[in-house]
């Protein structure tokens, strides 16, 4: 054959270049090796050299372990292509529908890069300041990246798992209204597990719905519902990045991996658009400062002394329809009634908001006791950053 | 002469093409698509002399070949049979029966006798080109792909196999985007051609005198116009001395040069011509067929070595590099040949394959005919 091997453009157009990340300065591998990453990565390196055989082969053994796998065949079109004519860039099929190759060369750069760059192991999610006992693992998702991180609770520290590819909406993120097919970005938890036969083949080996629309979302005036965690139709093993109504979608063999490790009503899922990562020093000063804050509200509680208590509040608080003024009035009137008031929070969660405002959302089993009446129940604030000091915007039962 | 291009319509002979069948499926006229590949000829002059048939075999065959051409088929099938029954063994004979089986739309059977073709005889690159051609209208790409790869083996300098090859790509290639686009393009994808040769049997009746012109039989689909690319080369390691070239890449069809055969029938410097296109195209078949004995006996004993060093030191470095695993495939395009006396000089393209590494160079060989050979005595290499 004549060459006219022009399919190492294919590289370029992808824009693969990491530099001046900062993951690319720390070489611990945190990666999971269980996709398709591996061996897509392998076909690109051979195709940059120049090796089309090799990495013909390459894709048919990708190909063989997943068959479903379009963006497999996609780069397997190319490399044939690439033997009577040059091509131009990835994806050369001239009959393509509208849009379906532009999705297939974001899928190839979202798994790409996330296999190239990868989240070192002594950084964590800023989100997980604190997992509480009963949470095994935390689930973190970067839309950006089209990624699900999988992190393990390790005496209230994450530990990195796994990471997956996933597919979040078709319209984006930040989910406002019911049918803007956007995902929501925000901090929640699984709240129901959804088996095969109870679903359409649409959704794959199952679904976990999530807290979507949760506390702040509806103070915020956020409606729809049905944000799920699911899987992939049968023919099909994965989606392109944006493709869902604002579901977050992984490929089955991923969700039933992820499946094992989730708590129905507890395991925390935080969508972000971008994931912030901290060094584990600046995580742990966070925490601690959050915490400090919280151990204070809570010994103000106990003082009976109102006034300290109720400056833990923001002037933007409220609770139901509870202005702060409200809020303060009513404390005011059941303090007055006290002669003494115990305050237990133990098993707290911190997990911080993902988006500009400095807000975390704390959950704790709250053990009240008092002179007059005692109370037990799962307490849920939002704490929000007010000219440097941690106040409460939000509290209630969870 | 019939390279056939539409696989609904396949056996159609180019001369034989009216303007408005050739519109309709777009099929080279003759003023467009003028000569054999040349690789063709050099086959059947040098290949199928031993098969020619006897004077009536031949009359029974060319009866037979009339009837194909005029769509006669269940009577050419007859007189194939006819002369088959005379002599099972004739490849012309049968290689015409499977033309015929093609068109009848036997695919099986068709194969079944190119199958048998290419095991009697592996040196003729046609059967297992329409073999490719048939497996490539049941979506057996892998196995056409197959087929043209021993046709290019056996002689790789064969142009519509290298197309056709192309074509079996693109196919593929079609198939694995249907996959990721999930999508069913096979209609469209059927519009794309292959070529059949039926050339095996009408060459005995041809002088084999015809001008030196490496056309390919490509004829372009409407919806793509012929690729006007450049191919670049890069070496990835460099196993042969061949400097890296780029090249405008070679229109798929070459006008032709206005050379009526006859001309140069008889004359010396013809026939000089050919031996010294012969000798070089066995040199290229020889080098990608690995007969390092064939390919180093293509050379005079007073050839002048690329970097002067002793011919016994030249021919242990050949015969390392020939002798490496990976198959060569070496094609040669627009070879020129001037011949002077015993002296001649050879100027081609060169397009070489092994392995991962591919190269294409101009190569200029400076010929000197001993004891009635034709021997190569300098190769230069340019750009």
């Amino acid at each position: 054959m004549r060459c006219r091997t022009r399919i190492r453009n294919l590289a370029a157009a992808l824009c693969l270049g990491v530099a001046g990340s900062v993951f690319s300065a720390l070489p611990e591998q945190t990666f999971s090796d269980s996709g398709p990453e591996p061996m897509l990565s392998q076909v690109f390196a051979y195709i940059e050299q120049n090796r089309l055989d090799a990495a013909l082969g390459q894709t048919d053994k990708l190909l063989k372990s997943y068959p479903n796998f379009r963006l497999g065949h996609l780069i397997k079109g190319d490399i044939l292509l690439a033997r009577s004519r040059p091509l131009v860039t990835l994806g050369n099929a001239a009959n393509a529908p509208d849009g379906k190759l532009d999705d297939l060369r974001e899928e190839a750069t979202a798994r790409l890069k996330a296999y190239r760059v990868k989240p070192p192991t002594d950084y964590v999610p800023r989100y997980l300041l604190q997992m509480h006992p009963e949470q095994k693992y935390a689930v973190v998702v970067d839309t950006q990246k089209a990624r699900l991180y999988l992190y393990r609770n390790v005496e209230g520290r994450p530990r990195f798992v796994a990471d997956y590819y996933i597919s979040h909406g078709k319209a984006g993120t930040d989910k406002v209204r019911e049918g803007d097919k956007k995902t929501p970005i925000g901090v929640y938890h699984v709240t129901a597990s959804l088996p095969r036969q109870k679903l359409t083949d649409f959704y794959g080996s199952g679904a976990f719905p999530i807290s979507y629309p949760n506390e702040w979302d509806k103070r915020q005036g956020r409606n729809g519902h049905g944000i799920w965690l699911h899987g992939t139709p049968s023919d099909t093993f994965s989606r392109p990045p944006k493709a869902s109504d604002g579901c977050v979608v992984l490929a089955n063999q991923d969700l039933d991996a992820l499946a094992k490790n989730l708590q129905v009503g507890t395991t925390p899922v935080i969508i972000s658009n971008s994931i912030e990562w901290l060094s584990l020093d600046d995580w742990q000063a966070e925490r601690t400062s959050l915490s400090r804050s919280i151990e204070e509200w809570r010994r103000d509680w106990e003082s009976l002394d109102t006034d300290k208590y109720l400056n833990h509040y923001s002037k933007h608080f409220q609770a139901g329809n509870h202005t702060l003024e409200q809020w303060s009035a009513q404390k005011r009137h059941v303090n007055a009634g006290k002669q003494w008031i115990k305050v237990g929070a133990a098993n707290i969660s911190m997990f911080r908001n993902p988006g500009k405002d400095e807000m975390v959302v704390v959950t704790f089993d709250q053990d009240y006791r008092s002179s007059n009446l005692s109370n037990i129940m799962k307490k849920r604030q939002y704490w929000m950053k007010e000219d440097g000091a941690w106040k409460i915007i939000y509290e209630g039962g969870a | 002469m019939a390279i056939i291009v539409d696989p609904a319509r396949f056996l159609l002979e180019c001369q034989t093409i009216q303007t408005p069948m050739a519109e309709k499926y777009n099929i080279m006229t003759p003023s467009r698509f003028p000569a054999l590949p040349r690789a063709f000829i050099t086959l059947i002059c040098v290949g199928l002399l031993a098969l020619a048939p006897a004077a009536s075999q031949a009359d029974t065959l060319q009866e037979a070949n009339r009837l194909l051409k005029q769509g006669q088929l269940g009577p050419a099938l007859e007189k194939a049979d006819q002369a088959l029954a005379a002599k099972p063994k004739d490849a012309q004979a049968r290689f015409l029966k499977g033309l015929i089986l093609t068109e009848m739309n036997r695919h099986n059977e068709a194969i079944a006798v190119f199958t048998r073709l290419t095991e009697d005889y592996p040196e003729l690159p046609e059967p297992y080109n329409n073999l490719a051609v048939l497996y490539a209208q049941q979506r057996q790409f892998e196995k056409a792909k197959n087929a043209l790869e021993m046709a290019i083996r056996t002689h790789p300098s064969y142009a519509t196999a290298h197309e056709n090859l192309g074509d079996i790509y693109a196919r593929m290639a079609s198939q694995a985007y249907d996959k990721a686009l999930q999508i069913d393009s096979s209609n469209a994808s059927a519009q794309s051609k292959l070529a059949l040769i039926r050339d095996l049997m009408t060459v005995s009746a041809r002088p084999a005198t015809l001008a030196s012109r490496s056309t390919t039989g490509k004829v372009q689909p409407p919806s793509s116009p012929p690729p006007t690319s450049k191919a670049e080369v890069v070496p990835v390691s460099k196993p042969e001395p061949i400097p890296v070239a780029k090249s405008e890449a070679t229109p798929a069809v070459q006008p032709a040069e206005p050379k009526p055969a006859q001309t140069t029938e008889g004359k010396p410097e013809g026939s000089a011509k050919q031996e010294v296109e012969k000798a070089i195209r066995d040199w290229a078949a020889a080098w990608s067929g690995k007969n390092v004995k064939a390919y180093l006996a293509a050379y005079a004993t007073d050839f002048k070595t690329p970097g002067g060093e002793p011919r016994n030191t030249w021919e242990a470095e050949r015969t390392r590099r020939i002798d490496k695993p990976d198959p060569i495939q070496i094609s040669i395009e627009k070879l020129q040949v001037s011949v002077e006396g015993d002296q001649a000089t050879a100027k081609f393209r060169q397009y070489y394959k092994s392995g991962k590494y591919k190269s294409s160079a101009t190569k200029t060989m400076l010929m000197t005919r001993q004891g009635g050979k034709w021997l190569i005595l300098q190769e230069q290499v340019s750009n």
